[in-house]
């Protein structure tokens, strides 16, 4: 096979087969590093300042993380506060999975319930706290460019569900349930999986009727971007996987990518600092926290 | 200010009785503020009684042989596609297996969204002199503590009794009961199951009425009526 072969359907695994002969050492080093030569559309950027899809307005040397999830595939990080992550529904088809936790204390975690509690409103949106359940803003979602197709009701498709409607779930299938890619994605962070909370989606708009009927309201289209800012330093878990109430026979994903950069975590000057006086005392919180172990 | 949190037995109370008939297997009051928590074999049925009427029952189960296995309000959410639980309602696992169902229900709708309430949080809500309020978050993590549970195995939970609009803008919030004294939820234990309450202690907003009162747990087993 030649590299003419290789696909970017990024719901196939990209191992390229035989390419040449491998019957010796050196043959087989000659062809394994022989395969660096492969693009394809879901990869990381390395380093992050190469990354072909800077997002405008940012200087690349700023970057720190860059990489196009496929989909359905997961990542993960440990990010300083004040970093600047930008997701992008690349062609309209990703679905983020989020679950962020203090990197200074795992178990202090997103908390979808206060998280909808606390601002008194269900549906994610630009400004709003992603928060733990200690009384604290993990990050906030600066900037919303897909018009609120995201979803804190629903969370990810599990083994036994993506088994029964796709027949398969495992994260090695085609139709990879997103539990088990956060599964994976908490292990290569040192969690197990009873850290796995309730988690947010992005990308998939979800609304509740009178009666309490979940809608589904599909996605904003391609390029919808949403930014989160990391108010504490911060782990986060992303699988990229089809939505729970996804109404498509097929398994549907496409993928996601990811920008983060150095910035600066909120301040009183930022809108949603203020934007009510619960988000307030959050913030104050969230700072309290830090200052008094010595973290600006 | 000084508050207190006196336990008045009231006239109005009504303890009412089991929603399915069978043997007692337990029988025991929560009293107000109080944590509680018991395993309920699987076939036996958990009735929770509203002995004083809106009175929040903050509620977490967990697969008793395997608790990184629990309640998961959103696999629960998806499966029935609403946002609140009902007659009928089975409460799924985040592996989505059922643990429990609602077998008979004498509320409207139950809550699942609106979480617990917590020391810290309370702080946000309500401002931080209710910072040394107890709160459900406290008794779930001692109730917890008992089985081997800590801070990383509180997920969202349900709130028996207390009742919680979402309005068609995405506002959300606790609003008054429409619970009432000696209402009950009943529910079948589908595999045996760790069951955790907190009677919530809450006094900033309407789940409790403002006055928080006890509620009455019975479990039976219909096979030996």
């Amino acid at each position: 096979m030649t590299t003419d072969a290789v696909t970017t359907d990024p719901t196939i695994d990209l191992g390229a087969g035989r390419r040449s002969g491998t019957a010796t050492l050196a043959q087989a080093r000659d062809d394994a590093r022989g395969r660096a030569d492969i693009s394809v559309e879901a990869m990381p950027y390395l380093p992050p300042s190469s990354s072909p899809h800077v997002p405008a307005g940012v200087d690349p040397a700023a970057l720190t993380w860059a990489e196009t999830v496929a989909g359905p595939g997961y990542t993960h990080a440990t990010v300083a506060r004040g970093t600047r992550i930008r997701l992008e529904d690349v062609e309209g088809d990703a679905c983020a999975h989020v679950v962020v936790y203090s990197a200074l204390n795992t178990a202090e975690r997103l908390n979808v319930a206060d998280t909808q509690k606390i601002p008194w409103q269900a549906y994610l949106g630009a400004g709003h706290p992603l928060l733990s359940g200690d009384g604290r803003v993990l990050a906030t979602i600066a900037t919303d460019g897909a018009g609120g197709h995201h979803d804190a009701f629903c969370g990810v498709t599990t083994l036994a569900g993506n088994a029964s409607r796709y027949g398969a779930g495992e994260a090695h299938s085609a139709t990879a349930a997103g539990r088990e890619l956060l599964r994976l994605a908490g292990t290569k962070e040192g969690l197990e999986p009873r850290d796995l909370p309730p988690s947010v989606s992005f990308f998939k708009g979800v609304r509740v009727a009178a009666d309490g009927a979940l809608e589904w309201t599909g996605a904003a289209g391609a390029g919808a971007s949403v930014e989160l800012i990391a108010e504490m330093p911060l782990t986060i878990l992303i699988a990229n996987a089809a939505h729970p109430l996804d109404p498509r026979d097929d398994y549907t994903v496409t993928p996601l990518r990811v920008h983060a950069w150095a910035a600066a975590a909120s301040a009183p000057s930022d809108p949603w600092w203020s934007a009510t006086p619960e988000r307030t005392r959050a913030y104050l919180n969230t700072q309290q926290h830090l200052l008094v172990k010595g973290i600006r | 200010m000084t508050v207190t949190w006196a336990t008045h037995e009231a006239d109005y109370f009504d303890r009412s009785e089991p929603s399915v008939p069978g043997a007692v297997v337990l029988d025991e009051e929560i009293a107000p503020r109080a944590g509680w928590s018991a395993v309920v074999r699987a076939g036996h049925v958990f009735t929770l009684v509203d002995v004083g009427g809106n009175q929040s029952g903050d509620c977490l189960v967990f697969d008793a042989a395997d608790h990184a296995e629990r309640y998961s309000v959103q696999a629960t959410l998806v499966a029935q596609r609403n946002a609140y639980l009902v007659d009928g309602s089975v409460l799924l696992s985040n592996e989505g297996n059922p643990l429990m169902t609602i077998v008979a229900n004498e509320v409207e709708r139950q809550d699942t969204i609106g979480g617990a309430c917590s020391k810290e949080s309370n702080t946000l809500r309500y401002g931080h002199h209710t910072r040394f309020h107890h709160a459900c978050r406290e008794n779930f993590l001692l109730e917890g503590a008992a089985h081997g549970l800590g801070p990383r195995d509180l997920v969202s939970n349900i709130n028996w009794f207390m009742n919680v609009p979402v309005e068609a803008d995405g506002t959300l919030g606790i609003v008054d009961g429409i619970s009432g004294p000696g209402k009950r939820v009943a529910l079948r234990a589908e595999r045996d199951v760790l069951v955790v309450i907190s009677n919530c202690p809450q006094v900033n907003n309407p789940c409790n009425d403002f006055n928080p009162t006890p509620l009455r747990v019975i479990v039976t087993d219909p096979g030996e009526a």
